[in-house]
């Protein structure tokens, strides 16, 4: 049996992927080694089959990574013959473009846009891809499937083009740049069901494991170095996964024994919780990612 | 925050993996004018069909009690932006997801303000339906004559009025009654042939969104939620095909010698392997030796799908081509008669130069005719201007600088629209419906 509605969303970002490959001279596919970016990928290698992806991946590296992740990550390129080019966030750092914050919830999440907006730079990248849904968070829900930034990176929802019809108007201004969003109709469970309908493979932390873990707000944070650790904090082991892997830092982890992906989408689906739920960067306060994306944040 | 995951693993909803079953994805839109309840509807709807996830729901019960409300304010879940919070309003659409076991719905919500009617035309332009609130107490207004318009315009399957605020007017269906008939005069007045309902709701409360209504037992109708559960997606098979080529594949790669494709979506009709096509604008012709898509084969490819064709002759096609059977070419038009949403804040006469996005076709265009503005509240008549602006809907004659191969909007809709960019701004400054001869 088809499942109709997941093909239906396959067709839309198949053009849309296709429109960024002919309507620009320099894209590139922002790849973190999520679930998300995974899909987009691989929807890529769909759109152009049996010719290579027609433009390289970038991963921007906090350093905070799951080192779970930037394994998968290696492994995936490998496989996809795909050209990857990673930036570091320690790079700007070292350069004093940005300062590490400090405190007990420091996190490099929104230093990622300077090293981001350099890396596009320094390639002249016309138009990035992006794996960020409308179902996220609500002020992405309210992003085009073209968007325009400029020099700044800056995100202006006054200056949002319109997109009847999904006819896209990618034409941008020297020093602009567009992200693209290919799988913005799609909900997290459409992205497990594709995964589980096309065998996709993800990086381990996605599914139950055992983990040493800091016990913190009421959350459960991957232990690691990258934690600054406070009394309050308890340590515990627990059998826990993850629904999206941002940085070690900012990601909570649920409880849960779901090992593979059917049992994964039973939960979500039982669960009442948005993966967003489990970013405390975007707790920071109620517009954090609004805010984060006027700044140029993805 | 609550940790424990699998301890709300009762599944209460019986819709576990469902998304592995077919299901439809629909689109909806909303329409009417400010304040009429889009946004509380759409909450309401994400409410009472157990759709909201626990940092929604949060998100609802803190400004309910902020606000000091007794009902909950369901409109912040849409009105994401900062600045819609604050000033109460929705500024730019949002798309919200759900889905019932047999559907998958993606609804977007419009702002209702005039200002910025050229969103509520692009939230409407995917749509299969259309819902347009009326405030039970204000009854029509501009915006309800504009949407309905619009919804004419895009040829909708279907216009679903919201009467809403039911509960401001104590339920009255004498109120309700007055407000269909002026509802059916507007129809009668525009010769519209767009099927539409009218239900009577209060968002606020949950009147026959999703559960029916105990306070208005006079209406035996289905509730909205059950009416938008009878729209199915649109899909033009049995129009003529009408391919548009957005990329060329060539590869020597994955044991493939001199692969060469035309990627792309089919606009409408179908395709087989077998079918002889002509290459619009060259007019040669060649027969289609395979479709694929990635590592399948298909023999036949319908509206919507994204696919590559292979051809048994080598000819020059590239990027904008449109590939159809012989027998159903569409004429080369030099200009075209189109309606026009104008959507930019600067002004257009005639001699203005835009290029023109039609599927993957690119290419200047300039006003030839502005034929006549178009009041959608049969107000004015027909004052006849020689400026558009913004939110104008104008009947004009544009020239183009190569042939278009337009089908009238009217008939096939995919092959009958197109976007202007303005080559200065680079803004998208208009959508435009083909019209026939
Ligand atoms: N009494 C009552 N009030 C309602 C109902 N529906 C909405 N409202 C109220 O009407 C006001 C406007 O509601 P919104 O949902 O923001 O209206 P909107 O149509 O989305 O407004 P814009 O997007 O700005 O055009 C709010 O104060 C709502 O609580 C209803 O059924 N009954
Ligand atoms: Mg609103």
């Amino acid at each position: 049996m088809k499942n109709q509605h997941l093909y239906d969303l396959e067709n839309e970002s198949i053009y849309i992927l296709r429109e960024v490959a002919s309507q620009f001279k320099k894209p590139v596919l922002l790849f973190s080694g999520g679930k998300d970016s995974i899909v987009m990928a691989h929807l890529a290698r769909k759109a152009f089959y049996p010719s290579r992806i027609p433009f390289p991946f970038m991963h921007v590296d906090t350093g905070h990574n799951f080192p779970e992740t930037i394994e998968f990550r290696d492994a995936f390129m490998k496989e996809l013959g795909a050209d990857l080019i990673v930036r570091y966030v320690q790079d700007s750092i070292d350069q004093n473009k940005v300062q590490e914050e400090t405190g007990k919830y420091a996190s490099r999440n929104s230093l990622q846009t300077v090293t981001l907006l350099d890396a596009i730079e320094e390639h002249g990248f016309d138009a990035c891809l992006g794996g960020a849904r409308r179902d996220e968070e609500k002020s992405r829900a309210k992003e085009r499937i073209f968007s325009v930034r400029d020099d700044f990176g800056q995100w202006d929802y006054k200056r949002q083009r319109p997109e009847p019809f999904q006819l896209l108007n990618g034409r941008i201004q020297f020093g602009e740049n567009v992200r693209a969003f290919p799988i913005s109709n799609w909900t997290e469970e459409d992205i497990w069901s594709y995964i589980l309908q096309e065998g996709l493979e993800l990086p381990s932390v996605y599914f139950a494991h055992n983990r040493k873990l800091i016990k913190r707000d009421g959350q459960y944070l991957a232990h690691s170095e990258f934690v600054n650790i406070v009394d309050s904090d308890e340590i515990e082991e627990r059998t826990v996964r993850f629904r999206t892997v941002g940085d070690m830092t900012c990601t909570a982890a649920f409880l849960s024994d779901a090992a593979t992906v059917e049992d994964v989408l039973k939960e979500n689906v039982a669960s009442k919780h948005s993966e967003r739920g489990a970013r405390i960067d975007d707790k920071r306060s109620e517009s954090a990612l609004e805010d984060r994306k006027k700044g140029g944040y993805f | 925050m609550n940790v424990e995951l699998s301890s709300g693993l009762k599944a209460k909803r019986s819709n576990s993996l469902k998304s592995l079953y077919k299901m439809e994805l629909v689109r909806i839109s909303t329409a009417g004018s400010v304040d009429d309840g889009k946004s509380t509807l759409i909450g309401r709807l994400l409410f009472d069909n157990n759709a909201l996830t626990k940092e929604q729901e949060e998100l609802v019960a803190k400004k309910t009690a902020e606000k000091g409300w007794d009902d909950l304010d369901l409109s912040v879940i849409t009105d994401g932006l900062v600045a819609e919070r604050e000033q109460g309003i929705t500024i730019d659409v949002a798309n919200m997801y759900f889905s019932t076991d047999t559907h998958k719905f993606i609804i977007t919500d419009s702002p209702g303000h005039v200002e910025y009617t050229r969103n509520m035309v692009t939230g409407a332009s995917m749509a299969e339906t259309s819902i347009i609130l009326i405030d039970a107490r204000k009854g029509l207004l501009e915006q309800s004559y504009r949407h309905f318009y619009i919804s004419h315009l895009l040829r909708l399957k279907r216009v679903i009025f919201a009467v809403n605020k039911m509960d401001l007017v104590e339920y009255d269906q004498d109120r309700f009654l007055e407000i269909a008939v002026e509802i059916q005069r507007m129809v009668e007045g525009l010769n519209a042939a767009v099927p539409y309902t009218v239900v009577p709701v209060s968002s606020l409360k949950g009147d026959n969104v999703v559960k029916p209504s105990e306070n208005m037992t006079w209406y035996q109708g289905k509730t909205l939620n059950g009416l938008l559960h009878e729209t199915h997606p649109d899909i033009s098979e049995s129009q003529p095909l009408r391919f548009d080529v957005q990329h060329v594949t060539h590869s020597q790669e994955n044991g493939f010698v001199d692969y060469r494709g035309y990627s792309g979506r089919v606009i409408s009709g179908t395709v087989s392997v077998g079918d002889t096509l002509r290459v619009l604008p060259s007019k040669k012709e060649s027969v289609v030796t395979e479709i694929r898509r990635y590592t399948e084969t298909k023999d036949k490819a319908i509206s919507g799908d994204s696919v590559s064709i292979s051809l048994a002759d080598e000819i020059d096609i590239s990027r904008g081509a449109i590939l159809v059977h012989p027998d159903e070419t569409p004429e080369p038009q030099q200009t075209v008669k189109a309606t026009l949403v104008w959507m930019d804040e600067k002004d257009a006469n005639v001699g203005s130069k835009w290029l023109m996005k039609a599927a993957s076709r690119e290419f200047p265009v300039k006003l030839q005719t502005i034929l006549q503005s178009v009041d959608p509240t049969k107000k004015n008549a027909t004052d006849n201007k020689n400026v558009i602006a913004l939110n104008d809907i104008t009947e004009v004659e544009i020239r183009l600088s190569q042939p278009g191969y337009f089908d009238a909007y009217e008939t096939n809709k995919k092959n009958g629209i197109f976007i202007l960019i303005d080559p200065q701004t680079n803004n998208t400054v208009a959508v435009g419906f083909v019209k026939g001869e």
